[in-house]
């Protein structure tokens, strides 16, 4: 990849500098041959979607991963880092995106926490730790009271807090972990003026975020990852918001997804990569699958006047005082696959633990078929037909130490066949689950294996067996093939458009932009909790789609 | 069997270094082992036995519980002497044919039990506190609070009227007695010395291990109560109620833990000054040995009710100090914990083997 440095600045110059980084996980390349420097007193943003690999690059930074390869230099000397102690060492200090800091405590006890300063007979020395820290809190602008409970501080405060703590252990290159995600905007405000105090001050701050309007506002040079690579470094004078989020999207169509448009049949949009040649092994999915025949795209038949399965009314959700879903309306329709795009953190998770029951609303309603189940529970919900493939299949869709045939039954356990009158059915889940791993291609050595030992492909064909298996009526599929090999992606696809023949109402969620475009009959994009714009897939490149997600494409289509 | 040779492994390591403390202690662990194998050969020591047996195992049943959903119920300590106390008295208060006025004294013990840890598991759902202070707090309350006050205010006629000087609550009338299980016992055996009973509780403590292993394998609320203990994120989604799922198990939990002072009641008819405790606090180390399964479950409070009643004879032949076996007691579930971890590293890398399998298929 081609790594447009604007001005090779010698390294003595460069607070950070790092060369050739390479990080792997067990099958996942999270950082590929990065290069970056950051110059002293500069504002440098990292940027990139989920995954892109920029929290491993910080990570390693602050000494809390290894790198395979490459060589850090801080203030032009080789360090090698194999704590945060090192990078704390080194005046590097880091800033989570989730603060740690201790409730009970007061401001000042959790800044000094560690690094206290000493009287004699061990006793802390609480009046040069408050003098130390006002110091700091007067010279970066940073202003909290020392002698507060930090129970009583809003999350702006606690920002504060966690920064003069990273100060008060000597630290003048600072690693923002995404630090907007959780304020709202004048809070965003008094953040980059803190920022900017700080960099007036001489301290060098790595920002990392994905809002590209933040990113524009502060950040003095802005350097883009993709899919575990460095893409560019520029400045933001020299790009629109739209340059941008090309450079963070990508042209994704060139290189990966055959396979997609073979299961859908759909005709490549445009330019890119039409010609890629489709492997002959994935295309064999083609063949039984009714909605590929022929030249239609039978799968975009929306069913006309098809009956409502979902409505979703003026949804509002509240996490902490902070909205992180308003005023949405929804519709999904029977043999409709409803696709939701956005960035992470714009709401879609708790808009999707909204419908399954698993987040309090704050307001509005939510209708399955001719049922309210807006204060209902979880079971309710899914006894009625609701069907959810979990974003996050580990946490939320298995129990990892338990054998299959309890897998199979889990979301489903009061209903038959797995039970009858509250009481299980050991021999019926035994069968279904056989039953599940046959007809999904679920390959294991038995039902009597741990759901742990499974792969991830093969474990997500079973949460999506056990779910189609049910017959829902509706079912949530949140980033159903995220992290799973090729060909049990394409299997849960090829899953996912079967079952809408048969009428299944599907709200996606998906941060691939091709999956989302390939299977949904509309797309909403949601931003900041609102849907910001309605889309026709059959019309659109995930080049647009990005553009939308992040904001920088709004021509403010009207609510939905 | 690896689920097997864990338990059996602790035991063993315990044993060893058992020895090792009697060497150092100049005892010969031998001689003291055998002494102990030798007293437990007698029917006498053998019906004392099962009659420990019987409230370690409810006690057992009743932490477990807790723990198949990752709770941890130490209140049950609190909750069987509560329990105890007050079923003793409501059971002395009135005479109801026999079959009833033990159900009535039973259901009181469990309704206790229940209530009690009940609060906690309500504590938890509503407030967010953690089960471990909230039971250890209403442990104090109830032992240093309400029984030492109670056991007071019920106390029979200044406790003088029971041979042996003993001090308790009026004595409940026969119909709230269980029979003993002599009869039974002397049918295949000798006849039992004077003044010692298999108490037919241990019937009952059968027959609730019968049921827990229905409950817990056989119902939906087994199921979820299972799920929601190895994934509790995992088991909402799959529509487990986590708050009713939790005050649930609480409530059975200390239902169970009403029942351990019951063979106790059962058979002396009343709560007496100085009621055997500590029961609930075994019962943690027995549901741990035990690995929370009914069978295992038995032999871990056999193990247990062993070592506290073979060793009395260490006194006698002062082979060793009696106290040796709390040692042993205490290095049982040490050795149980280490035990279970290294099983668990065993199959964790037989199940990252099985994995690699699979990715290659």
């Amino acid at each position: 990849m081609q790594s447009t440095q604007q001005k090779h600045t010698p390294v003595s110059a460069n607070a950070i500098e790092l060369t050739g980084i390479a990080k792997q996980f067990p099958g996942v390349v999270a950082n590929d041959s990065i290069n970056l420097s950051v110059a002293e007193g500069e504002i440098h943003a990292i940027c990139g979607e989920n995954g892109a690999g920029k929290s491993t690059l910080m990570k390693i930074l602050y000494g809390m991963l290894a790198p395979d390869e490459g060589t850090i230099r801080v203030n032009g000397e080789k360090a090698v880092l194999n704590s945060p102690t090192d990078a704390i060492a080194l005046g590097i200090g880091m800033v989570h995106q989730h603060f740690m800091l201790a409730d009970h405590l007061t401001v000042l006890e959790n800044v000094i926490i560690g690094a206290e300063p000493m009287r004699s007979l061990g006793r802390i020395d609480f009046t040069a730790g408050r003098d130390h820290f006002r110091k700091i809190s007067k010279a970066y602008g940073l202003d909290v009271e020392p002698d507060d409970f930090v129970d009583d501080l809003d999350i702006g405060q606690r920002q504060r807090v966690e920064i003069i703590k990273v100060l008060y252990r000597g630290a003048n290159i600072l690693i923002l972990d995404e630090p907007t995600a959780v304020l709202v905007p004048q809070e965003v405000e008094e953040l980059f003026q803190n920022i900017r105090e700080l960099k007036a001050a001489g301290c060098t701050v790595l920002f990392i975020a994905h809002k590209l309007n933040e990113i524009l506002e502060i950040a003095d040079v802005i350097t883009v990852l993709r899919q575990a690579r460095l893409v560019g470094t520029v400045t933001p004078s020299e790009v629109t918001a739209k340059e941008l989020a090309e450079m963070m999207i990508g042209p994704k169509f060139s290189t990966q997804r055959p396979i997609l448009r073979s299961v859908v049949g759909k005709a490549e949009p445009r330019n890119t990569a039409a010609a890629l040649p489709v492997e002959s092994g994935e295309t064999v999915l083609g063949g039984e699958n009714g909605p590929l025949d022929g030249n239609e795209r039978l799968h975009r038949r929306r069913v006309e006047g098809g009956e409502t399965v979902l409505t979703v009314e003026n949804l509002r959700l509240v996490d902490e005082s902070r909205v992180v879903v308003d005023s949405v309306n929804l519709t999904v329709h029977r043999g409709e696959i409803v696709g939701i795009a956005g960035v992470e953190g714009n709401g879609q998770s708790e808009l999707i633990e909204a419908i399954l029951g698993t987040r309090q609303i704050a307001s509005g309603g939510i209708f399955l078929l001719d049922q309210n189940i807006t204060h209902t529970s979880v079971r309710h919900r899914r006894e009625a037909g609701l069907g959810c493939i979990p974003q996050d299949r580990h946490r939320e869709g298995l129990l990892l130490s338990s054998p299959l045939w309890e897998n199979t039954a889990l979301g489903h356990q009061t209903e038959a066949p797995y039970s009858k009158w509250k009481l299980l059915s050991p021999t019926n889940m035994r069968s279904r689950a056989q039953e599940v791993c046959k007809k999904f291609d679920v390959r294991s050595s038995g039902v009597d294996n741990t759901a742990h030992v499974l792969s991830g492909g093969n474990q997500q064909k079973l949460i999506v067996g056990r779910e189609m298996i049910a017959e829902p009526e509706m079912l949530i599929a949140a980033h159903p093939t995220r992290g799973i090999d090729v060909g049990a992606q394409s299997a849960v696809w090829n899953e996912i458009l079967k079952a809408k023949s048969w009428g299944l109402a599907t709200l996606l969620v998906s941060a691939d932009l091709e999956e989302l475009i390939g299977l949904s009959d509309m797309l909403l994009v949601m931003l900041r909790g609102r849907f910001v714009a309605r889309l026709n897939p059959a019309r659109l490149t995930s080049r647009e789609l990005g553009a939308y997600m992040t904001g920088a494409a709004i021509h403010a289509k009207s609510n939905c | 069997m690896l689920t097997a040779s864990a338990p059996l492994g602790a035991v063993g390591l315990a044993v060893a270094f058992s020895s090792l403390v009697l060497i150092i202690s100049g005892s010969n662990p031998i001689e003291a082992y055998r002494d102990m194998l030798g007293h437990a050969g007698k029917l006498e020591v053998q019906v004392d036995i099962l009659n420990r047996v019987t409230p370690l195992y409810l006690s057992g049943i009743a932490a477990s519980i807790g723990f198949r959903v990752n709770l941890f119920n130490i209140g049950v300590e609190g909750q069987y002497i509560l329990a105890f106390l007050v079923a003793a008295h409501v059971g002395s208060l009135l005479t109801l044919p026999p079959v009833l006025h033990v159900t009535l004294i039973l259901l009181v013990a469990m309704t206790v039990g229940a209530a009690l840890s009940g609060l906690a598991g309500v504590l938890k759902v509503i407030r967010g506190v953690h089960e471990v202070i909230s039971t250890i707090m209403l442990n104090a309350i109830a032992i240093s609070g309400l029984v030492a006050w109670l056991v007071v205010e019920w106390q029979a006629d200044g406790g003088t009227r029971r041979t042996g000087g003993r001090v308790g609550t009026e004595p409940i009338a026969d119909s709230g007695l269980l029979p003993d299980l002599n009869g039974f016992l002397e049918m295949f055996t000798r006849d039992l010395g004077q003044g010692r009973q298999l108490e037919s509780m241990l019937l009952i403590a059968v027959a609730v291990g019968v049921i827990y292993h229905f409950l817990v394998n056989r119902t939906v609320f087994g199921f979820d109560l299972r799920a929601a203990g190895v994934n509790p994120t995992a088991a909402h989604v799959g529509g487990v109620p986590p708050k009713r799922t939790i005050v649930t198990a609480m409530l059975i939990s200390g239902g169970v833990a009403g029942l351990v002072g019951m063979p106790e009641l059962m058979s002396t008819g009343y709560f007496p000054s100085n009621p055997v405790l500590n029961l609930g606090f075994t019962g943690i180390a027995v549901a741990l040995l035990g690995r929370n399964h009914t069978v295992g479950m038995f032999f871990g409070a056999l193990i247990f009710a062993f070592l506290d009643k073979s060793s009395s004879i260490l006194q006698i032949t002062s082979s060793a100090t009696r106290e040796i076996v709390v040692i042993m007691q205490g290095l049982i579930v040490l050795a149980v914990v280490v035990a279970y971890q290294v099983v668990a590293q065993i199959r964790k890398r037989q199940e990252a083997a099985m994995a690699m399998l699979n990715q290659l298929t």
